[in-house]
């Protein structure tokens, strides 16, 4: 792999290093199993697009990008909580229908950004070469992201939206408002989700209507690797290890995609991409057993 | 004397291993959103063309990707090529082309079958488009298309077009599509289909109301085109398409590019940048070349005569 493409898999694993926070935030704090991020991810990335291109600032753009991805969380919360549709529907539902939105939004399946100045522009002038510059920047967007997230998870509300996740009824005998702590969540975990789009289309030049497709394997792979690799209780250890999981999926695309010297063509690459990330989360396990039966025949 | 021709010899040989090694192989980068059979024809084609053109074998190192239809691997590839620095990367469709023109700042970008290069901001203009970045435009001339369904059925009044809302090739083809029926009087009915899964239902919705369904160039209907067909069959309404590929697979009849040859065309841009001229005095080129296909077995399961005046045109008749 050269530095090029190396800093290239940084880049994406960085972006995608939000999403799979947002993942996180509803599959592993909240038990709420949310598709949306399908079409959240798109709806972050469509929104800002077409405000740059309608000359708003890159910045403010990318933050109502975020927050129009942070609504569409809440829509899926509201199908679920008001009218008691299943978590997994309602947020099929509510993806479904972003399809459509972000067809509108952008008034066109694909807007282009190419020589559009974004949020990265700022930063061109610092003389850093563009292929670091742009790793430093998602790597900072995504890391005091997960310093935000772990920070949030730490305050009393943050404790109070784990043990929603946890035991949603023993919670409630405890005084906290469960509705109240699911609506927050899914806002927040879309949120981040709409704010990697946003990056992705800034630093890729395109946002597209197709961009969305499998986000959520994505990012579910992102934080189940990261976990994998620590086993901890520790949610700050847990949350970044969300970016690391991220960045470790896109090395495994990476090497899938430079694997046709041993003989793989380019139609081969999901499956490789997939057999790198089942290793990756078997490997953990094979060693803790082998620790474990050494342990064993220690004690015999 | 004998000295003199083993001196003579050793500058031969050196001379030849010095040529052999000064001859780099041309390394040429080639990246497509997804594998389909058209796409792949693009693919096949420009290698043709490096072929034709001396490079190949020893000389030529060609190499291929898929995204697999995800725009985020479509950019980790990007990055990828520009990495590995070949001489020019080539882009096949829209997506693969911004990921590429994005990422590569001084590497050459040839993109091939985008249909509106200037909406997708790969070029600033298509005369001399300064930069590193050319390429080939497949914007079907859709009169023509139209034109071919008529000569099946002279008072077409209705035409159904399934399509996918989400693909920017697509939707700009109906647009052009809708300008020039109503100049011809035609109405056009749309059915969308998001998904492949969608396109039976969204062919389904046509019937009854139209009098010819048209598939435009779009990868969600082409890939279940099949699907297309059965309801052609079934409800006896002929079923024409934007590219010709789609006639061996049950389509009347089609006029379009050979995608093949279009990959051609593409790979003659690739030997002009390799023999040294930048891509920014290139042109970006429209395809050219019109192939005509007929399949009259099917037009009779739908209901349909082939005229004459077709088959005696037609480039290939599928039996």
């Amino acid at each position: 792999m050269s530095l090029y493409a190396f800093l290239g898999t940084l880049e994406i694993g960085f972006i995608y290093g939000l999403v799979a926070m947002g993942v996180y935030l509803t599959f592993r704090i909240l038990d709420f199993p949310d598709l949306t991020v399908d079409g959240s991810f798109t709806l972050g990335a469509a929104m800002t697009a077409t405000l740059i291109v309608m000359e708003v600032n890159p910045f403010l753009s990318t933050f109502i990008g975020t927050i129009a991805a942070a609504s569409a969380g809440l829509v899926t919360a509201w199908l679920n909580l008001r009218f008691n549709i299943l978590h997994l529907l309602a947020s099929i539902l509510t993806m479904t229908a972003l399809y459509t939105i972000n067809l509108r939004v952008m008034g066109k399946p694909n807007v282009a950004l190419i020589m559009e100045s974004t949020v990265l522009t700022p930063f061109e002038s610092l003389g850093i070469p563009a292929m670091y510059m742009k790793v430093i920047f998602v790597a900072v967007c995504a890391i005091a992201g997960g310093l935000l997230v772990a920070w949030f998870l730490y305050t009393q509300y943050g404790l109070a939206m784990r043990a929603v996740g946890s035991n949603k009824r023993m919670a409630q005998a405890n005084g906290i408002v469960v509705n109240e702590k699911v609506y927050v969540g899914l806002a927040l975990s879309n949120g981040l989700v709409g704010l990697g789009g946003a990056l992705f289309a800034q630093t890729n030049g395109f946002a597209d209507s197709t961009m969305g497709i499998g986000t959520i394997v994505v990012g579910l792979a992102a934080v189940i690797v990261g976990e994998s690799l620590f086993a901890t209780r520790s949610i700050f250890v847990t949350v970044m290890s969300c970016i690391l999981g991220s960045i470790l999926y896109r090395i495994a695309v990476s090497m899938a995609l430079n694997a046709d010297f041993l003989g793989f063509q380019a139609s081969d690459l999901n499956l490789l991409t997939a057999v790198l990330v089942t290793l990756a989360l078997i490997f953990p396990k094979l060693r803790s057993e082998h620790k474990a039966k050494k342990a064993k025949g220690k004690e015999a | 004397m004998k000295l003199r021709s083993i001196f003579k010899s050793a500058i031969l040989v050196a001379a030849l291993v010095g040529s052999s090694l000064l001859a780099k192989p041309a390394y040429i980068a080639t990246t497509a959103i997804v594998e389909h059979p058209a796409l792949d024809a693009v693919r096949d084609g420009i290698k043709q063309a490096l072929n034709d053109n001396g490079y190949g074998g020893e000389n030529l190192k060609f190499t291929y990707e898929s995204a697999q239809g995800k725009p985020d691997i479509a950019s980790q590839i990007a990055r990828k090529m520009v990495g590995d620095k070949p001489d020019i990367i080539i882009a096949i469709a829209t997506p693969s082309a911004q990921a590429a023109v994005t990422t590569s700042d001084s590497i050459p970008v040839v993109f091939s079958a985008v249909t509106d290069p200037l909406a997708a901001k790969l070029v600033p203009r298509l005369e001399k488009p300064g930069g590193n970045v050319t390429g080939l435009s497949d914007m079907a001339n859709v009169k023509e298309h139209l034109e071919l369904i008529k000569s099946f059925i002279p008072n077409l009044k209705t035409v159904g077009i399934p399509y996918n809302p989400g693909e920017t090739n697509s939707v700009s083809m109906l647009g052009a599509i809708k300008a020039e029926a109503a100049k011809m009087g035609i109405k056009i009915v749309e059915s969308a289909a998001p998904k492949s899964s969608d396109v039976m239902i969204a062919a389904k919705q046509l019937v009854g109301k139209v009098d010819a369904i048209y598939c435009p160039i779009d990868n969600t209907i082409i890939s279940a085109v099949e699907s297309v067909v059965k309801v052609g069959i079934d409800a006896k309404i002929p079923v024409f398409a934007g590219d010709t590929d789609t006639v061996a697979r049950g389509a009347v009849a089609a006029i379009g590019y050979d995608y093949f040859d279009l990959g051609r065309q593409t790979g003659e841009i690739v030997v002009r940048i390799l023999k040294g001229e930048k891509p920014g005095d290139i042109d970006v080129k429209m395809a050219k070349g019109t192939n005509l296909f007929v399949n009259p077995k099917m037009a009779e399961r739908m209901g349909i005569q082939v005229p004459e005046e077709v088959l005696a045109r037609a480039t290939k008749i599928i039996q």
